[in-house]
């Protein structure tokens, strides 16, 4: 039996694989960084009506934890171009945004300890199904 | 955990951060699409693109949906942003059928559908997870590390 006509030994499914797992887990990486960042600037809003607009915005453009995850968001953008031009948008479209969604729920539960609850995990569930329906 | 609910200046940040990205992804294609192709061996045209009508819209519509993004970011859990906002995908499917006149199959009114279930069933939940205070050392830290004497 040639074991490469086996789907999951084949070295196209794991081409496949790991170029979906790069876009997710760098998608996932950028918003979780740029959620930290948010997280320890504080209040936008607030900022805003202490220091002004400009304030707010020095807030933001001096915090490292911000470019951290806009590099990894830039990161996912080019993972995803690379992608899509080695697969269809048919399967690299939903299986990126759906499985980014989950990528989330779990960094934000695991690295910034954010209550991700039953209603949160049956909305991310229902969500990733939508968009899954959404790409046929 | 204690939670909070959103008032409706931040309802508006959401809904914007659920609007901005789709119209302006919309606006990008429509000027994208109107223009001759392109290559990047003339980079010049690709950045004269950038002041087209549509084009400038789109990236407008976009600087606003990140900062929207950001600032529902620092008052909202991440984990309750991105599903509040994946409304969004809706508001494609709704442009398209409606403003476009495009054919929409079954399908994608089930995945309409189901978005539309999962967004209204995180949507009216707390926003944001406060982490309980567990003893009298750590409220004391943390009325310090927001600058109250005792």
């Amino acid at each position: 039996m040639n074991l490469a006509s086996v789907p999951i030994l084949s070295a196209s499914f794991w081409a496949t694989t790991a170029m979906i797992a790069a876009v997710v887990l760098s998608s996932a990486a950028g918003e979780v960084l740029t959620a930290a960042a948010m997280k320890s600037i504080g209040d936008l809003d607030e900022i805003r009506a202490h220091s002004g607009l400009k304030g707010a915005i020095v807030a933001v453009l001096t915090c490292p934890l911000f470019f951290a995850g806009v590099f990894f968001m830039a990161v996912a953008f080019f993972a995803l171009l690379f992608t899509l031009n080695h697969m269809n948008l048919g399967l690299a479209g939903p299986a990126t945004a759906s499985l980014t969604l989950v990528a989330n729920a779990i960094g934000a539960k695991l690295f910034l300890k954010e209550n991700v609850d039953r209603r949160r995990w049956t909305a991310a569930v229902l969500i990733c199904i939508g968009v899954y329906f959404l790409a046929h | 955990m204690a939670h909070q609910k959103l008032s409706l200046y931040q309802s508006t940040i959401l809904i914007l951060v659920s609007v901005c990205a789709p119209l302006g992804n919309a606006c990008l294609a429509k000027g994208m699409t109107s223009l001759p192709a392109l290559s990047v061996a003339h980079p010049i045209a690709l950045f004269a693109a950038v002041f087209t009508p549509w084009v400038a819209l789109g990236i407008a519509l976009l600087i606003g949906f990140f900062a929207s993004y950001l600032t529902a970011l620092s008052w909202a859990d991440l984990s309750y942003v991105m599903l509040a906002t994946a409304w969004g995908n809706v508001v494609v499917e709704l442009l398209s059928r409606f403003c476009l006149h495009e054919p929409v199959s079954w399908q994608r009114w089930l995945g309409v559908a189901l978005i539309t279930l999962g967004v209204g069933f995180v949507a009216p939940g707390p926003s944001r997870t406060i982490q309980p205070v567990r003893n009298d050392s750590e409220l004391i830290e943390t009325l310090a590390e927001k600058g109250v004497s005792r």
